[in-house]
C-alpha cells in the first residue's frame, strides 16, 4: 500500500504551502493544458491569447484598433462571477460545500424581475428595493438548505443541488404568469429598475457596465469585514475548521451553519438582480441554467475562499468569460473557456490531494525519525 | 389503453438512462465515494454516442450497439479523472466531481464544434427503435443492469469487499481488502455506466448532441441514489417514480385531468420527492458509512 507519493520536491513543497502560488501555478496548468488541446486539434492558440488581449486591454491586435468597450465588458461580466464566488466562499469558510449558488442565484433573479416590473416606480427606490429583494430572496433559498443541515443533517451538497433545479422550475413557473409574460420573456423592465449608469456606460464605450460594480465591491469589503473582523465571522470559521471544537468552546454550530448558508444566498441573490437588471431589459423565463453559479466555485475555490483571492479569480474567469465570442471570431471554439475552468477546479482538487499527502508524509517522517533517530527526515519521506 | 401503452413506453424510455446511471452513482457510494459527475459523465456517453452512431450509421449496421459501447467506453475513461485525484490522491471528491462536470460540458461541445463546426453534433437518421408496445429495447438494458449490480453486491464476494469500503474502509483493509483498488473500480464503473446511461438517452430520446441533451438527467440519477437508499431495488423504484416525473412533464397535455398544472409542476418533482424524503428519514442515515470520506491506509 505505501505507494511512492507524486512529491518530495521542495519547490513543489513551496507552492503548497503558499496558498497565492498554488492558485497561480493551478491557473497557469489549466491555460497549458487548454494550450496543448487548441494545437492538438489544428487550431492556433495566438487567436485565444489574442482574445484575451483584447479583453483585458481593449486593444484588437488583428485590426489595430482600441476600444474601451472590451474591458467594460470584462468588469460587467466579472461582477455575478465574483458574487457567486463570495457566495460559495462564505459557506466553505465555515465548513459548508454550497453547490447551490445556482439556485440562490436564480431566487434572486426571479424577485429582482418580479419587483422590476410590479414594484413602484419612483426613480432611484425602484431599484434599491429590487435589489433588495434579490438579496433577501438569495438568503432565505440558502437558509432553507442551511436550515435542513443544521436541523435534520441533511448534506447540503445533495440539498442544494435539489434546490438549485426547483429554484429553477419555480422561476419559469412564476415568472410565466407575469401578466404580459410568454414562453420566453417578460414585458420591458421600466427604466427606473434598471442599473445603468450613463458614467460608466460613457466611460466604456456603451458597454452593459452599471451600478452593480458598487455593489460587488461592496460586498467584497463586507465579507472581508464580516469574516475577518467580526465575532460573528470568527465563529463561522471555528464552526468551519473544527465543529466539534467550536461547539465546546460554546458557539452554537447549528446557527452558525444556518446563518452561514443565508449569507452565503445572499451574495449569489445579489449576483442574480445584477444580471437581471444590469444585463437585459425585459424579464427573463429562463430556458436553462445561466451557471454563474456553477462557476462561481471555480472562482471560490482559485481564490482561496478569501475576499480579495475571490475577487481576483472573479476577474479571470470574467475575463475568460467575456473572451469567449472573440476566441470564437479568430477559429478557436469559445468552449475552450470552459475547459480551462473545469481543468483548473480538478486541478484544484489535486492541489489539496497532494497538501494532504505532503502532511501524511512529514508525519510519518516525523514518526520514523522518533522511532529510528534518523537525521535525514528528506530520504526516509521520499522513500515512505 | 392506447395512450395508456404509449406513456407507459414513455415512462420507461424516461427512466431507462436514470436507472442506468443511478446504478453506476449507487456502486460508486456503496463503495464510498461520491460521484457528483453522473451529469457530466452522462454528457461524455452522449456526446460520444451521437458522435459514433452519425458516423458509423451508413455503413456499420447494428452501429447504435456498437455505440452504445463506445459511449461505455468514454464514460469510463473519463471518470479514471474522477478515480485518481478522489481515490488514489484522497481529493475532495465533491471538488473533483464538480471539475469533471464543468469540464465535460466544455469538452463536449468543443469537440462538436472541432468535428462538425457548430456547438452540436450533426442528427443522426435513427436511434434506437422500439420494440413491442413501443418499448424500447434500453429499457432491457437498462433492468439487466441493475439486476446484475444487485447479484454482484450481494451474492458475490467481491460485493461484499465493495460494501465493506464503503460502511469501514480500516476493517476491510484489516481484512486484506485493497481498499484503493476496489473503489477505483467501482468509479471506474460507475463511470462507464453513466457514459452508457448517456447514450441511451441520446439514441432514445433526441437526434443529437448539444449542450442541453443531459439537462439535469445525472441529477435526478443522483438523487433517485439517496431516494432509493442506496438499495438496488429501492434505486429500481425511485428511477421509475422520476421517469415517470420527467415523462409527464412531456405528456401531460394529452391528459384532461393534469391540463391545468403548470409541466414544471411534474418536471421539478423528483428533486421536491429528494428534498422531502431525506427529511423524513434524516432520523437513520441510510447512506454508507463512509461515502465521501477519503482514505488513507494507516490513518488510524
Amino acid at each position: 500500500m505505501n505507494r511512492k507519493l507524486p512529491l518530495g520536491d521542495k519547490v513543489l513543497d513551496a507552492f503548497v504551502e503558499s496558498r497565492a502560488a498554488v492558485s497561480v501555478l493551478v491557473v497557469a496548468l489549466g491555460f497549458a493544458c487548454g494550450t496543448v488541446l487548441v494545437l492538438a486539434v489544428g487550431r492556433n492558440p495566438a487567436g485565444m491569447y489574442a482574445g484575451i488581449l483584447q479583453t483585458l486591454s481593449g486593444w484588437d491586435l488583428t485590426r489595430g484598433t482600441w476600444n474601451a468597450r472590451y474591458i467594460g465588458e470584462w468588469i460587467a461580466t466579472s461582477m455575478p462571477l465574483v458574487l457567486c464566488g463570495l457566495s460559495m466562499a462564505f459557506a466553505a469558510r465555515t465548513g459548508l460545500f454550497n453547490i447551490g449558488a445556482e439556485g440562490q442565484y436564480i431566487a434572486g433573479l426571479t424577485a429582482a424581475q418580479f419587483v422590476a416590473l410590479l414594484g413602484p416606480g419612483i426613480p432611484g427606490l425602484h431599484w434599491a428595493l429590487a435589489l433588495a429583494a434579490a438579496v433577501a430572496a438569495g438568503a432565505a433559498w440558502g437558509a432553507i438548505a442551511g436550515a435542513l443541515k443544521a436541523r435534520f443533517e441533511v448534506s447540503e451538497v445533495v440539498a442544494t443541488i435539489m434546490l438549485n433545479y426547483v429554484a429553477f422550475f419555480l422561476s419559469r413557473w412564476m415568472t410565466g404568469l407575469i401578466p404580459g409574460a410568454n414562453t420566453y420573456r417578460t414585458p420591458d423592465f421600466p427604466l427606473t429598475a434598471r442599473l445603468d449608469d450613463a458614467f460608466l456606460r460613457s466611460i466604456t464605450n456603451g458597454s452593459r457596465l452599471n451600478i452593480g460594480l458598487w455593489f460587488t465591491i461592496g460586498s467584497v469589503l463586507v465579507f472581508w469585514l464580516l469574516m475577518e473582523r467580526t465575532r460573528a465571522g470568527f465563529a463561522l470559521r471555528a464552526t468551519g475548521f473544527n465543529r466539534e471544537a467550536a461547539r465546546a468552546a460554546g458557539i452554537s454550530v447549528r446557527s452558525a451553519t444556518a446563518a452561514s448558508m443565508a449569507v452565503s444566498g445572499a451574495f449569489a441573490g445579489l449576483a442574480g438582480a445584477v444580471v437581471a437588471l444590469g444585463s437585459f431589459s425585459y424579464g427573463r423565463v429562463l430556458g436553462g441554467l445561466d451557471n454563474y453559479g456553477f462557476d462561481g466555485i471555480a472562482v471560490a475555490l482559485v481564490g482561496g475562499s478569501t475576499a480579495f483571492g475571490t475577487a481576483a479569480a472573479g476577474l479571470l474567469f470574467g475575463m475568460l468569460s467575456s473572451a469567449r465570442p472573440l476566441m470564437q471570431s479568430r477559429g478557436i471554439p469559445k468552449e475552450i473557456a470552459l475547459i480551462i475552468s473545469g481543468l483548473v477546479v480538478v486541478f484544484v482538487s489535486l492541489r489539496a490531494a497532494f497538501k494532504a499527502a505532503g502532511d501524511l508524509m512529514a508525519a510519518r517522517t516525523a514518526a520514523a525519525a522518533a522511532s529510528t533517530g534518523s537525521e535525514n527526515p528528506e530520504i526516509e519521506g521520499g522513500a515512505a | 389503453m392506447n395512450a395508456f401503452a404509449g406513456f407507459l413506453a414513455a415512462v420507461l424510455m424516461m427512466a431507462s438512462p436514470i436507472l442506468i446511471a443511478a446504478t453506476g452513482g449507487m456502486i460508486s457510494e456503496r463503495s464510498g465515494v461520491v460521484n457528483i459527475a453522473l451529469e457530466g459523465l452522462m454528457a461524455i456517453g452522449a456526446f460520444t454516442a451521437a458522435t459514433a452512431h452519425y458516423f458509423l450509421e451508413p455503413s456499420v449496421p447494428g452501429s447504435v450497439w456498437l455505440s452504445l459501447v463506445l459511449a461505455c467506453a468514454a464514460g469510463l475513461a473519463f471518470s479514471a479523472i474522477h478515480a485518481y485525484s478522489s481515490v488514489i490522491l484522497g481529493a475532495d471528491q465533491v471538488v473533483s466531481g464538480t471539475g469533471v462536470n464543468l469540464l465535460s460540458t466544455g469538452l463536449t461541445v468543443f469537440l462538436a464544434q472541432i468535428l462538425f463546426g457548430r456547438e452540436r453534433t450533426e442528427p443522426f437518421r435513427l436511434g434506437i427503435m422500439p420494440g413491442v408496445f413501443g418499448i424500447y429495447p434500453t429499457a432491457i438494458v437498462a433492468a439487466a443492469v441493475i439486476v446484475g449490480a444487485w447479484y454482484v453486491i450481494y451474492r458475490r464476494p467481491i460485493g461484499l469487499r465493495l460494501r465493506a469500503c464503503g460502511e469501514h474502509p480500516h476493517a476491510a483493509a484489516s481484512a486484506g481488502v485493497d481498499v484503493k483498488r476496489v473503489r477505483f473500480g467501482a468509479v471506474l464503473a460507475s463511470g462507464g455506466l453513466a457514459g452508457l446511461a448517456g447514450g441511451c438517452l441520446v439514441l432514445t430520446q433526441t437526434i443529437q448532441y448539444t449542450q442541453n441533451t443531459i439537462n439535469g438527467a445525472g441529477f435526478i440519477a443522483l438523487a433517485a441514489v439517496s431516494f432509493g437508499r442506496w438499495l438496488p431495488e429501492g434505486v429500481a423504484g425511485a428511477s421509475a417514480l422520476f421517469g415517470a416525473a420527467v415523462a409527464l412533464a412531456i405528456y401531460m397535455v394529452n391528459v384532461e385531468a393534469l391540463r391545468g398544472l403548470p409541466s414544471e409542476f411534474f418536471s421539478a418533482m423528483p428533486y421536491v420527492i429528494t428534498l422531502v424524503t431525506l427529511v423524513l428519514f434524516s432520523g437513520r442515515n441510510y447512506a454508507p458509512e463512509a461515502a465521501g470520506k477519503a482514505w488513507e491506509p494507516g490513518g488510524s
